[in-house]
């Protein structure tokens, strides 16, 4: 649809939430929580931090959560019962102040959970989740998402894109039908255009390397020392793929205690040394330089070849929180060049 | 809702339990509920999620063949959680089961071709699948060998199909162990399947070889086979790799932009050049 143009007064996007909230929505937005910025739960406009470049961890979780339940069992002397997840039960969802790379993200997500088998338990949740993401006024050093097809002010994946101006109020463009349905159930919370220029409250983040060449680069890369090179330093701690919003790994588990249980599914990471360890103990992924190798082709070559979208989004948060300073868009840059 | 969830496996029921080896068994399964059973089918080659509730899940392939209708086996050695679990159980004990996943063995392209199967190990029940599922319709190939080697006599699996097998005079049915291996009695080869392999000389013209085995095995085999002059795309394997979701999804099974659960199990000789040396 034709992206609408609205004005969302900031007393309006306060009113929006205690209405959305009292109308049964959970509303995620990003707090701050000792030294991080996290998504969670708010009870009003006023719980939410807007002072963040983006969230530590990214909203995600939201329609892939780190741990969900696939089916209950119980285990008695007739035999065993499961019941799987009741998708109908998903509550529906806000995310107020996601960034337009967090929105960008579910489209990698969306394309991995659907490419072949459809998983209808991200499909149902992220069905029930409507994305209100604010545009990007502030960046810093580990932000690429231009490098990577995004901008910070990209409509891409959000439902509504509001934009700060002068004065604390936001311009909302209404991206998609979900975003248009709540427009129009709230209608007197939304102004008529207020025609400014958007391009001037955003951030300004230069492409560092061109995302194509590189694609096309990658797909020849798989035998270069330069994994190996990199890799030097990585501890295979996995924080990298958690903070990620693009990263879909995970793992199938059972927990039980004597008679019932329940199977989840959850997070994972290929950084990880155990991740495709055979029951034999032998590892086609030994060693670290492997495992960097896998993360980043899967993310820029195999994912673009199989899926058609890039596995990157450029919201830095790997680089961020990697505790030995792994940073991806200087080993992109560095991959591009050797 | 429920059926949406792909992840939800059918409830089977043991059947029936076979020792095949040495931490090895065989299971027999019928599914619980009816309209399962009926709506159920899948081919040779194909694999499945086998769980024990409480313990998680475990991949192995269908050992049945798909002419065997109203059943399927599984053949696993208890080695991880979930097979030592499995090992505990009896006939009428329930478990879960997801699939058929992946790819499968073209077995109508082969039509009117002969077959040599070469397997090593606890690598026959993939193989076994195939076996019987062209032997069940024995009049479409010319030709049929079989070459099975194990470690030692005891580690044999399926001993009485070996016997069926070796009876048949539509078949012929090579045994081999490593030395060291045999029995006093043991009238098979001794040595490893490459060896054998190239003992027994195998013809090339319009035959389809198929390897199963462990990865040293297949890396030996292969260079027979091709001596023998089969071409790349005549030749046919499996490849595992750890799983979990069994369609695409978990990330791990892939091998460069290969998923072994999706693209796999079966590859060509052809396709497995192809792939990056990460397996
Ligand atoms: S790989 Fe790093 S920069 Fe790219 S989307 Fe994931 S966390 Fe963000
Ligand atoms: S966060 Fe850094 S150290 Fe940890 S796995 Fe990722 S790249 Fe390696
Ligand atoms: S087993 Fe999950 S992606 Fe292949």
């Amino acid at each position: 649809m034709e992206i609408e143009r609205k004005l969302l007064k900031r007393s309006s996007l306060e009113r929006l939430v205690d209405m959305m909230r009292s109308d049964g929505n959970m509303i995620y937005a990003p707090q701050k929580k000792e030294t991080q910025v996290v998504f969670d739960t708010i009870e009003t406009f006023a719980d939410m931090t807007e002072d963040y470049i983006v969230s530590n961890q990214s909203p995600k979780f939201v329609a892939f959560p780190k741990i969900e339940k696939i089916l209950d069992f119980s285990i008695s002397q007739e035999g065993i019962r499961q019941e799987g997840t009741q998708l109908a039960a998903f509550p529906p969802v806000v995310v107020l102040g996601c960034r337009p790379c967090d929105a960008d993200g579910f489209d990698s997500l969306t394309a991995i959970f659907n490419w072949d088998y459809k998983d209808e338990l991200y499909n149902e949740r992220l069905k029930r989740t409507t994305l209100i993401s604010i545009s990007c006024a502030q960046k810093d050093d580990y932000c690429f998402c231009t490098s990577v097809k995004g901008h910070p002010g990209s409509t891409r994946g959000s439902d509504i894109l509001l934009t700060r101006f002068d004065g604390g109020d936001y311009l909302a463009e209404i991206v998609t039908e979900k975003g248009k349905a709540l427009t129009e159930k709230y209608a007197a919370l939304f102004e008529a255009d207020p025609g400014i220029e958007k391009d001037k409250f955003l951030a300004e983040v230069k492409p560092r390397f061109e995302v194509e060449g590189l694609v096309q680069k990658c797909m020849g890369m798989f035998e270069h020392p330069v994994w190996i090179e990199q890799s030097l330093r990585c501890i295979g701690c996995g924080a990298c793929a958690y903070v990620c919003p693009t990263c879909a790994c995970f793992d199938i588990q059972d927990e039980a205690a004597v008679s019932k249980g329940e199977r989840i599914r959850c997070w994972d990471s290929c950084g990880f040394g155990l991740f495709t360890i055979h029951t034999s103990g032998h590892n086609p992924r030994e060693v670290q330089s492997q495992r960097w190798r896998q993360r980043v082709l899967h993310k820029f070559s195999y994912m673009p070849e199989r899926l058609g979208v890039i596995g990157c989004v450029g919201c830095g948060r790997c680089s961020r929180a990697c505790p030995v300073d792994m940073n991806l868009s200087e080993h992109l840059i560095n991959i591009a060049e050797v | 809702m429920e059926q949406d969830n792909i992840y939800l496996p059918y409830l089977m029921q043991i059947e029936k339990v076979t020792d095949e080896a040495p931490f090895v068994k065989t299971f027999r399964l019928k599914f619980s509920n009816e309209a399962d059973a009926a709506a159920f089918n899948f081919k040779a080659g194909q694999f499945g999620e086998y769980s024990v509730f409480g313990e998680g899940e475990s991949t192995f392939c269908i050992a049945s063949s798909p002419t065997r209708e109203g059943y399927i086996e599984c053949t696993f050695r208890q080695a991880g959680r979930v097979t030592t679990a499995l090992a505990t159980l009896d006939a009428g004990d329930t478990i879960g089961f997801r699939g058929p996943y992946g790819n499968t063995f073209p077995i109508e392209a082969w039509y009117g071709k002969s077959l040599l199967f070469i397997a090593g190990g606890i690598a026959l029940p993939p193989m076994r699948c195939v076996i019987w599922n062209c032997l069940d319709l024995r009049e479409k190939f010319k030709d049929v060998t079989i070459l099975y080697g194990a470690r030692t006599v005891d580690d044999l699996v399926y001993k009485h199909e070996l016997e069926e097998w070796k009876s048949r005079p539509d078949v012929n049915l090579v045994l081999t162990v490593d030395p060291g291996g045999e029995t006093p009695d043991w009238k098979g080869e001794v040595g490893f399947v490459p060896t054998v392999l190239d003992k027994i000389a195998p013809k090339s013209q319009d035959t389809i070889a198929i390897v199963c085995g462990p990865p040293i095995m297949i890396k030996f085999t292969f260079p027979v086979l091709e001596k023998y002059g089969f071409p790349d795309d005549m030749v046919y394997t499996t490849l595992e790799n750890r799983m979990k979701c069994g369609f695409g999804k978990c990330g791990r099974c892939n091998i460069g932009k290969v998923y072994v659960c999706k693209d796999g199990p079966v590859f060509t000789l052809q396709q497995m050049k192809q792939l990056p040396q990460e397996f």
